[in-house]
Formats: C-alpha cells, structure tokens, sequence
C-alpha cells in the first residue's frame, strides 16, 4: 500500500515536472520574440537618432544622395501610399459588402474567398512584375505614381476586405431588421444603417493594409520608384522616390554604402517611426472601440 | 427604374466588386505569361526549371534557374524550422496561458513585427546580423543562408502565430473541461486535447507562414548573397527567385531574353506560393472543425 502511494506521488511529480519545463519554453518562445522585435527596434533608433535633424526631414539629397535629407522619398511615399488607399479602400470595402450582405453561402462566395486568400498570397516581387506588365507597359502608364498606385492599392486589397467584412459581421443583425421591416430598400439599410455603424471599425482595420503599403519595396521598384529625381513630382504620371526604395538602394547600390550609413539609418528610422507610427494609431484605437462597445 | 430593379442592379454592381480579386488574379497571370512565356520558344522548359546553371548575361546566356529554386527552398525550410516551434509556443502561451495584460502586451508585440517592413528587417540583417555572423564563424561573408532563414522566421512567425492563435482559442470550452474533469494537468490537456483539435488551423497557419517566407523578397534580396549556385552548407550564399527577380529586372533591356527568362521565374514563384495557398485553404476547409460534433 504504503509503495503505491509514493509511486503515485512520484508520477505526479514527473507529470508536473514535464507542465514546468513545457510552460518555461512557451514563456521563453514568446520572450524571444518580444527580444527580436525590442533588438531590430533598438538598434534601429540607437543608430538612426543622430541622423535626424530638420533639415534632413525637409531637404532633397545633395551630393550625388551622400548628404543632404530625403523630402522627396517621404513624399513620395506618402503620395503612393494615398495612391494605394484610394484604390484598395473603395474596392475592398464594396467588396466585403457583397460577400456580409448579399451573397448566400454556396459555390460564388466560396470561389470569391479562396480568389481573395490566392491574392492575399501572392508574392510582393510578383506584384511588381504584374504592374509591370500590365500597368506600365500593356496600358502604357509607364514607371509613375498611377503605377505603383494601382499596384499597391490591389497589394492591400485583401487586408481590407477582410478589415471591412470583420467590422460589417459586427453590425448586429438586430439592426438591419428594424430598418427592414420599416420598409427600408436593403440598399438603403446597407447605405445608412449598416455601413455608419461599421465604418469606425473598417477604417480601423485598413489601416494596417495601408501600414504595409507604405513599407513594401518590390511591388513600387519597377512600377514607380526612381533612384533619384531632382525635382518633386508633379503628375502622377512622374516617377517619385520612394523610403523604402531609398533605404536599398543607399544600402546596396551607393558608391559610398560606408559612409552613408548614418543616412541608412535616419531613413530606416523614419520608414519605421512612420509605418509603426500608422500602426500603432489602429491598434488603440482598435483598443478603444473594444472596451466602448455600443452594442 | 422601379425599387426592385434597382435593388437587383446594386446587387449585381456589389457581386462585380467582389469579382475584382479573381479578376486581378487572372490579371496577373495574364500579364506574367505574356511577358514571359515567349522564353520558352528558345529556351526548354525542362532545361529552364532543372538547368544548373544561371548566366544570364553571358554569350551565349544559359538559363536554369535550378539552383535558385534550391536556394529558395533551403532558406524556406530552415525559416519554418525556426519560425514553427516559436510561433506556434507563442500562440499556446497567447491563448492558454498568459495572464491578460501579458497577452495584450504579446499580441501587440507581434502585430508590430507584423508591420515591420521587409526593406528594414534586411537593413537589419545586413548591418547588424552580418558582420557578427562573419566575425563569430569567421566567415569570408555573413551574407548567406542563415541569415536569410533568421529574418525569414521573424517575418514568419507572426503569421504562424496570429492564425495558429485563433485555432486554439476556436476550441470548444468543454474539451478543457472534460480533460481537467478527467484529472490531466494544463500541459497534458494541451499537449494532448487543445493542440490536437487546433491541429487543421495550425497546419494552416504554418502552410501560410511558409508562403509568406518563400515568396518574400527584399530580406532575401538583401542579407541571402546573391550567389547562383546550389550552396554546400548553411554558410554558403545562395540567390533565390524573388531575388534573382529584383535584382536583375533594372539592368535588363526590355522583352529580352534575359527580361522574359525573369518573368518565366516570376511564373515559378507565382504557381508554387498558389500551391502553398490552395493546400492551405484545402486544408482549413476540409478539416474545418464547426464543434465537438466534427470531431
């Protein structure tokens, strides 16, 4: 008798030993992880603090992009970017309105999601080569802000489809009822119920898309990003620089990668500061409207 | 127009918006196989997809892209064996063990590294992974495969994490229930019930981390060292396709050769992260788990 017991009580210990070491290698897996993140984030500003000044935030490049700031890679980027959103957003959000309020559950709506989930994986560079087919030379927009915008903003469309279809599911069904048995047209019901309450949350979601679409590089390397322009754009017709263009090419392809290294790192940090800035606004704001339901 | 038909005609514009994916899909394909496939009316397909040797711009040119498949496969393979244990570690202390600050604290951490963009994880590992890769080993260059698989797993790990994250948390309640009302300790009960019944949404998750990591360009563009050739250890450099892509499309003269054998690998890399993507939607469909009765 007095045997079994301690034997039970062992087996115990070794069933609690074995939780021990497993939960101290899930803990250290996530540790690691907010290390990696910390590490890239510290470095970053460790390095990329001394950089920034006003002038290099509101300068062109000078001395063949040795010195000087990078005005024209934050405006362009910026103008890709509204470029980006003004083509995803519309498309994206009309999307999720058909798949949350019209389609029935069947063939059509299966085939729509898997044609969203292939888009959502097709590979950045191969975005690039498709808007180089297809933008710049098969309809002739040439290397230019249209380009690269339509590229990006079809890059990004998958992220918000799914931000938008998230916020429209969350509209309660209560809601569309009582406007329907009003005598409300469904059309209306979507227009002036529906999306109202949904939009806070839709934006919320694309903002992370649009967080992506200022970052991404190879989609815009062939479609829109010159290496260096003197002047600021002015159609979207011209060819702009871009950040993250500009972060490669002042790391890979400079004739002084050495010495530039200061300017790597203030534009690595503002890329940075400004896509994590973007971020981190819809991720408290996501925050926010969490603990505040309405409803 | 009379309501009905209106309402009909909305319905129909909101279905054509929701085609909008498939139809940039077909785009894609459309725009890769024009400008790429006429490679293939000198060059084999066979000799193209299995020749071991890529010299584009020689005299005569030799196009096999063999060893850049090699070398996007090797740096996928070691990315997913990092980025799988610790994504999916991450994912079980998210959503069975952590306390609620620590989990929110986490899952904000991981959607930053989310947002980091690609062109700064490869700064990073140029400038900062590599010269201690070089000097630690000894290496004649730190820019190689492990380097490359190290940014990969970073930028895979949220994906893997994210979506493995919701699997579990999918989990029917009285499963935990049951196994702690049988008397398993936490750690039997997820190693044994809740990994077990996510197991569909992890695979999923994993299939999509590696289609992220295969199909990411600028980190492996930047830090994997450009060289064509099938490497002999993880310290060697390797050049794969999204890189060969990136790298070389610049400097190309328009419809060559050269230009079409690059698009032809863009077609590559498109075809195998749509294989990635299929089996991972196959699969979350296939053994989608709608309740304890599924199982």
């Amino acid at each position: 008798m007095k045997t079994s017991e301690a034997a039970g009580v062992r087996l115990m210990r070794r069933r609690y030993l074995k939780q021990t070491i497993f939960f101290t290698l899930v803990r250290a897996s996530a540790l690691l992880i907010v290390l990696a993140l910390g590490g890239v984030l510290f470095h970053i500003f460790y390095h990329g603090i001394s950089a920034i000044s006003w002038e290099f935030i509101t300068r062109p490049p000078t001395d063949s992009m040795t010195k000087g700031g990078i005005l024209p890679a934050i405006l362009g980027t910026i103008y890709l970017t509204v470029g980006a959103i003004a083509v995803g957003l519309p498309l994206g959000i009309a999307s999720a309105i058909y798949l949350t309020e019209y389609a029935k559950q069947g063939r059509v709506i299966r085939l729509i999601k898997v044609g969203i989930n292939c888009l959502a994986g097709v590979p950045s560079v191969v975005f690039g080569l498709f808007g180089l087919g297809f933008f710049v030379i098969f309809l002739g927009f040439g290397s230019s802000i249209l380009s690269g915008s339509l590229t990006l903003g079809f890059l990004i469309l998958p992220t918000i489809i799914g931000a938008a279809e998230e916020a429209l599911k969350g509209v309660p069904q209560t809601f569309r009822e009582a406007s329907l048995s009003l005598g409300v047209s469904k059309w209306q019901t979507i227009y002036r119920i529906v999306l109202p309450n949904a939009l806070p949350g839709i934006l919320t979601g694309s903002i992370l898309g649009i967080g992506r679409a200022a970052g991404e590089t190879a989609p815009i390397m062939f479609t829109a990003a010159a290496y260096f322009t003197a002047k600021l754009p002015g159609s979207i017709f011209d060819e702009v620089m871009a950040l993250p263009y500009h972060i490669y090419v002042l790391a890979t392809a400079g004739t002084h990668i050495e010495a530039t290294r200061p300017i790597q790192f203030g534009t690595v940090l503002v890329l940075v500061a400004v896509v994590l800035g973007i971020d981190l606004v819809a991720i408290v704001i996501r925050g926010y409207m969490r603990r505040n339901k309405r409803w | 127009m009379n309501r009905k038909t209106k309402e009909i005609f909305i319905k129909y514009l909101f279905l054509l918006f929701a085609l909008v994916s498939i139809i940039v899909l077909g785009l894609i394909v459309f725009s890769l196989f024009r400008e790429g496939l006429p490679l293939f009316s000198t060059v084999a397909v066979h000799d193209f997809l299995f020749g071991l040797e890529w010299y584009p711009t020689y005299d005569p040119p030799s196009f096999g892209i063999f060893p850049l498949i090699v070398g996007s496969l090797i740096v996928t393979a070691i990315a997913t064996l990092i980025s799988v244990p610790l994504g999916v570690l991450a994912a079980v202390y998210i959503s069975e063990i952590a306390p609620q600050r620590v989990k929110e604290i986490l899952k904000s951490a991981i959607e930053l590294l989310a947002g980091l963009p690609s062109v700064v994880l490869g700064f990073f590992g140029m400038v900062i992974i590599a010269p201690w890769l070089q000097e630690t080993f000894d290496l004649p260059t730190g820019l190689n495969i492990i380097n490359a698989s190290i940014i990969l797993a970073v930028m895979a790990i949220p994906t893997i994490s994210s979506i493995s994250e919701d699997a579990l948390y999918a989990v029917p309640r009285e499963f935990k229930e049951a196994s702690y009302a049988l008397g398993a300790t936490k750690f039997e009960t997820i190693a044994k019930v809740i990994v077990p019944a996510a197991l569909s949404g992890i695979s999923t998750a994993i299939m999509l981390g590696m289609a992220r990591a295969i199909g990411e360009t600028m980190v492996v563009l930047m830090v994997a060292g450009g060289a064509a050739a099938i490497p002999e250890s993880l310290f060697d450099s390797v050049r794969p396709m999204p890189a060969s892509i990136a790298a070389e499309m610049g400097e190309t003269p328009f419809r060559s050769a050269h230009y079409q054998a690059l698009f032809a690998t863009g077609i590559v890399l498109f075809l195998l992260t749509l294989a990635f993507n299929l089996i991972a939607d196959y699969v979350s469909h296939r053994f989608r788990q709608t309740g304890s009765a599924t199982l």
